[in-house]
């Protein structure tokens, strides 16, 4: 038995804002890295479920490529975040306002 | 069967989605963004994507969420370090109302989208489903012929993600410190 394809639509639509909500109500940076993820995987969702219909793939090879563009943008966001908490001793965003006074 | 195997995952990644959102506890937010992670996973392999979900597997869960837990391991503050239990990193909300309410929003807006779209009918008279056994062939074809450049440019991406981070979060002494 097939998957109805709205099913995965609204489950992506779901985590994507619930990514959106993190992202927007946490205070410590690591948890919205998280919610940036959350959201890239509920947009990779989407890819997956509508190259169901593809003969050659392309929603698979762009969701492989936002897999890599993901992982490379993690990895230099925690460098900047290990940075910051080494100049500020926080990682709370509210908290690291030097160039608003 | 399969339909309940389907909700069931669907309902894992949900609800652990949600717990992301609900814990104050940084490291609870961790570990359910690991089980949400593993019910995409799982959502993959349902939407005939078996390549993709192991490799969901072992780059989101074996690679970034242990960088995750790494961050947030070296950046514990002093008041978490005070209570005296390893366990405890907290975050605190801010501006919740207006999270829920454009999170609530756009979901909103895109399920009201999604049902008017009737994704049923045309699934049923434009399209059809490819049976296929394996994706795992043609994506490594793929990957050699149509998407070499994309490929390649790849590499170099995390190359240079790979030195960036290495320089940037090194111990240069007069970089980015207070003096």
């Amino acid at each position: 038995m097939q998957i109805p394809l709205s099913y995965f639509l609204l489950t992506a639509a779901f985590l994507f804002s619930i990514g959106l909500a993190v992202v927007i109500v946490k205070r410590n940076a690591i948890v919205v890295l998280m919610g940036i993820e959350l959201m890239l995987n509920a947009a990779n969702l989407n890819l997956v479920a509508f190259s169901r219909f593809d003969t050659d793939l392309t929603g698979q090879f762009f969701s492989l490529f936002v897999i890599i563009v993901a992982a490379a943008e993690i990895v230099v966001a925690l460098a900047i975040v290990l940075k910051v908490f080494q100049h500020f001793q926080t990682v709370q965003l509210d908290e690291v306002s030097e160039l608003k006074d | 069967m399969t339909a309940f195997l389907f909700l069931f995952f669907v309902v894992l990644t949900i609800a652990s989605a949600a717990v992301v959102l609900i814990s104050r506890n940084v490291l609870y937010s961790a570990f359910s963004l690991m089980v949400t992670f593993l019910g995409i996973a799982a959502l993959y392999v349902f939407a005939g994507a078996d390549f993709l979900a192991v490799t969901q597997i072992m780059v989101y869960v074996g690679g970034i969420l242990v960088l995750l837990v790494f961050g947030v391991m070296l950046t514990r503050n002093k008041a978490d370090r005070g209570t005296g239990q390893a366990n405890v990193i907290r975050t605190e909300h801010s501006r919740t109302f207006w999270g829920i309410l454009t999170a609530g929003g756009i979901f909103a807006i895109l399920s009201t989208i999604l049902a008017k779209a009737r994704f049923d009918t045309v699934e049923r008279n434009h399209f059809e489903l490819i049976e296929r056994k394996t994706t795992i062939q043609e994506l490594g074809i793929g990957l050699l012929t149509d998407y070499a450049l994309p490929f390649e440019v790849a590499g170099i991406l995390l190359m240079v993600a790979l030195l960036g981070a290495a320089y940037l979060s090194g111990k240069a002494k007069n970089f980015g410190t207070k003096e």
